[in-house]
């Protein structure tokens, strides 16, 4: 057995570095010739190739490893060089489109086999229609230990993020996606520190008489509308532009009505979560779990009935007259109840999963981002709902300041943090039902 | 003591594992590879070949089991056994539910694929989604799973299993199943499988391993040693061109070309040397390792031009490309001369109707030695590329004797609690060529096989023991 651990070590340990050293980025078949890998580039490695030792007649058992060759990048055929983290989505993209073991888990793959080469538009799409499920990484034959090393999960995982920062409006402010955590701390301390400021400034303290639940006497209501509608309309905006240039870039074509039902319908069901069998997706392991998609869903669907506790609210004020404070059974107060435990569990469920997650799986990079997305929601809800609760001690106040400070700060962070992953979401699921429709240009005798 | 041993860690060995707890065995599985290499060959496979006589699940229309053994006995030349193997084709047809019910799950047919969607049931996420599924459920069972314990002997007593070695350590059970694979990762033992040619060369030192580097045969050469019944030809085996850039072990499908049959193929001296045409690829890909093993230096040089782009699946590393023939040549290193005769001829020879690669066309060679008979086209339009090729191993085919107990035999006598499953006997009915699916089918079938008969004959053992410990 000492033999075969030998050739084990020989086999991985060996290669692994070696396929660090010689993957070169690709693209498919009409690439600079001058940049492949030739029998003749092979031969010039320190290991002899196998067409060398059969010429020279020489016979030598396991001799025969041989650096291995990525597509060359062409720089004349790509049209827009690729960043290190592309490059390396289009070397995984090429070992899968010649394995496609993984085309029933979700729509990546048979987006990919639509494609012989991997441009940057194509990479920043497909990086944004993965969704993170992972179930690729612990079926795939090609990961690590192997020398390929295939993770597609993580490599898409580091050109979302990218993408997030490149389509960023104003481009400058891209950059806040980098030490995400940090943009979200300040952002946080800066709102909190606004808001406790400005209750110590109208109320001459952070305690009160108890005021019925009337946040107005503290914040008059056109002041508040005012500064969350501005916040809220540049989000909006920010991100509205951005997912504008990316759409642009990957060219989809007209979406037809049918193209947008079913994107909207896997987007709101999180389709692609269900691991293609219905099972869920990879968390700490290779087994199967719904939890992440239960607990997105109760994020998201708790965020949209909070949102709509502030719409219907909004209406109530400008539209009949109706001032809050609103009673416990009314509907503001009911869609935003509901919606906040929502909006506590799923949150608190995702860090849980996100905590446990397998090390190989994501961008480790961007956990900070991921979790300070996550808590900044929890905080939302869990102090919205004290505020609830409290409303009516001389505590509002303060409540109020801290529950403003974070939503401030959750509007203010939301085109520069992980709300981006779901706008970028929607916009490729939808380039997919698009692209779907549409005849395939290779007629790839299968196997 | 343990009620079955199980020495192996993939499909077969796995099946056997599960039959045999689900029966009300204690089994514990022995796997050579550390947790990360688990599973064997069969973490590179994909799917399994079933038999079906209506639409089930998965599978569209029907693959009756007539059909199926037609094919079995077409592409391995009548070197089958007819019993077992019809009892591996019935069995394909009943082994889902079971394979779902450990997370086995299966793809849905994709229009892309239609044609295989009928005889095959593909593995969402591919073999080793089925492997990581089995040891999940093996462990929620409560089969004990050791990685890193490659068995090196085994002590016999006149045919019956006594106990594992692995190093000093002595594993004992009442029942063994042995599902540890062929003998394709070990060099030393291929080359002498394969000797010298008449050039003077050792084929099997140019040959890689698409699968497994574990499988070293060490438990199959023992147990030959050990007086083993044995069917197979060392030399045989599943065998592909692949690219020769491929790695040394466990390439698994990417490595593959599959552009044979849209171009031609040449060997070392710039000559071509078989029909490229013959067939559909899919029917062919897997005698072209052969007969690049049967060329001098084992290389082959696949050649197409730009007609051919977007026709096959891409290649996963690039082919070599130029824009002329003889720039193509000289890149690959082949003579230039003779790679232009080579050339002009079969350009020369083609006789092109209405190419289509979806059906055996009309476009053929006329005049030419060796004729390609179908797809035929003349290479004129740059760029051209070249892929070398070298031969592939998957598994090798020399195994263990059985009846359709799996029960290993020792001059013809069946061992009452020794077992064989998976590459170990696959042999028995695959003595040469190959079916896509079919070794997941032989060693589901046997493997669940193996296991059942073990665990009843550690049962029948207990009561034996319970019964004479009372007398």
């Amino acid at each position: 057995m000492k033999q075969l651990e030998a050739l084990v070590q020989q086999a991985s340990g060996a290669l692994s570095p070696a396929m660090a050293s010689t993957s070169a980025p690709s693209t498919s078949h009409t690439m600079n010739a001058t940049a492949i890998a030739t029998p003749a580039a092979a031969r010039s490695a320190a290991t002899a190739t196998t067409s060398q030792m059969a010429r020279d007649g020489r016979a030598s058992a396991a001799a025969t490893e041989q650096p291995i060759q990525w597509h060359a990048k062409g720089a004349s055929t790509t049209p827009a060089s690729l960043s290190d983290d592309e490059t390396e989505v289009a070397r995984v993209m090429q070992i899968c489109n010649a394995c496609r073991y993984c085309e029933g888990f979700c729509a990546v793959f048979p987006a990919m086999t639509r494609r012989l080469e991997f441009g940057k538009a194509d990479i920043n799409y497909l990086a944004n229609l993965c969704h993170n499920c992972g179930a690729c990484l612990h079926a795939c034959q090609y990961a690590p230990p192997h020398e390929f090393a295939v993770n597609v999960p993580q490599a898409m995982a580091k050109v979302r993020v990218q993408t997030y920062s490149d389509y960023a409006w104003p481009g400058a402010l891209g950059k806040l996606y980098k030490n995400n955590g940090l943009t979200l701390s300040v952002a946080l301390a800066g709102a909190l520190a606004l808001f406790l400021v400005l209750t110590v400034a109208i109320t001459g303290g952070l305690l009160h008489e108890p005021l019925a639940g009337n946040f107005y006497a503290i914040f008059p209501h056109n002041t508040l509308a005012l500064m969350f509608g501005l916040v809220f309309v540049f989000a909006i905006l920010s991100l509205g532009i951005g997912v504008r240039r990316f759409w642009r870039d990957v060219s989809p074509g007209t979406a037809s009505g049918a193209a947008v039902a079913e994107a909207t319908h896997d987007a709101l069901r999180l389709k692609y979560l269900d691991g293609g069998h219905g099972k869920g997706c990879n968390n700490a392991d290779d087994a199967f779990t719904l939890l992440r998609r239960r607990f997105h869903h109760l994020t998201f669907y708790g965020f949209m009935l909070c949102f709509a506790a502030t719409s219907v609210a909004t209406i109530y004020h400008y539209g009949f007259g109706w001032q809050a404070p609103y009673d416990y059974s009314s509907l503001p107060v009911l869609l935003g109840t509901v919606g906040g435990i929502g909006l506590l569990i799923g949150p608190a469920g995702l860090l849980w999963l996100n905590l446990k997650r397998h090390p190989l799986q994501g961008d480790a990079a961007q956990r900070p981002m991921d979790r300070g997305f996550i808590a900044l929601l929890f905080l939302t809800s869990l102090t919205g709902l004290l505020l609830l609760a409290l409303r009516e001690t001389s505590a509002m106040g303060l409540l109020l300041a801290i529950h403003l400070g974070v939503v401030m700060a959750l509007f203010l962070t939301l085109p520069y943090g992980k709300f981006a992953h779901g706008i970028y979401r929607c916009a490729s699921l939808l380039k997919w039902s698009i692209e779907k429709r549409q005849p395939d240009g290779l007629k790839l005798g299968s196997d | 003591m343990i009620d079955v041993l199980v020495i192996g860690g993939g499909n077969a060995a796995l099946c056997a594992a599960l039959m045999a707890r689900e029966a009300g065995a204690s089994v514990l599985m022995l796997e050579a590879a550390p947790k990360a290499w688990r599973g064997g060959n069969s973490q590179h496979t994909r799917n399994l070949r079933c038999m079906h006589d209506a639409p089930q699940d998965v599978l569209v229309e029907s693959y009756p089991e007539e059909e199926f053994w037609q094919d079995l006995l077409k592409v391995t030349g009548g070197i089958t056994n007819e019993h077992l193997a019809r009892l591996v084709i019935r069995e394909s047809s009943t082994c889902r539910d079971w394979m779902r019910k450990h997370g086995v799950n299966f793809q849905p047919p994709l229009s892309g694929a239609l044609h295989v969607a009928r005889t095959n049931a593909f593995f969402m996420g591919g073999g080793k989604a089925l492997v990581n599924a089995y040891y999940r459920s093996a462990e929620a069972l409560g089969v004990q799973v050791r990685y890193d314990a490659p068995v090196d002997s085994l002590e016999l007593d006149n045919g019956r299993f006594v106990a594992a070695r692995i190093g000093d350590e002595r594993i004992t059970a009442r029942t063994c199943v042995l599902a540890a694979g062929g003998f394709e990762s070990n060099r030393e033992w291929l080359r002498e499988a394969w000797g010298q040619n008449e050039r003077g060369e050792w084929p099997a030192d140019n040959f890689l391993i698409r699968g497994t580097r574990f499988n070293m045969g060490v438990l199959l050469k023992f147990m030959i040693d050990a007086g083993a019944d044995t069917i197979g030809d060392p030399s045989q085996s599943h065998c592909v061109a692949i690219d020769a850039r491929a790695p040394l072990y466990d390439g698994g499908i990417c490595t593959r070309i599959d552009c044979v049959s849209l171009g031609v193929v040449v060997n070392r001296d710039a000559q071509r040397f078989y029909d490229e045409g013959e067939d559909f690829w899919p029917k062919r890909y897997a005698i072209w390792g052969r007969l690049t093993a049967m060329q001098p230096g084992q290389i082959a040089y696949s050649i197409i031009d730009s007609k051919a782009i977007g026709r096959f699946m891409p290649p996963v590393f690039p082919g070599v490309q130029a824009d002329t023939l003889p720039e193509l040549a000289r890149k690959l290193e082949l003579d230039e001369t003779q790679f232009m005769r080579t050339m002009s001829d079969y350009n020369a020879a083609c006789r092109v109707g209405t190419f289509d690669h979806t059906k055996l066309d009309d476009c053929h060679t006329e005049g030419l030695q060796p004729a390609k008979t179908h797809w035929a086209r003349p290479l004129d339009t740059a760029p051209y590329y070249g892929y070398a090729l070298r031969p592939g191993i998957t598994f090798t085919y020399l195994g263990l004797k059985v009846d359709d107990t799996a029960a290993v035999r020792f001059n013809d006598q069946p061992s009452d609690n020794l077992f064989v499953a998976g590459e170990m006997m696959a042999g028995n009915v695959l003595g040469k060529g190959y079916t896509a699916g079919v070794g997941m089918s032989i060693g589901t079938a046997f493997g669940r096989i193996a296991g059942t008969r073990a665990a009843a004959s550690a049962l029948a053992q207990r009561v034996t023991g319970v019964k004479s410990e009372a007398a």
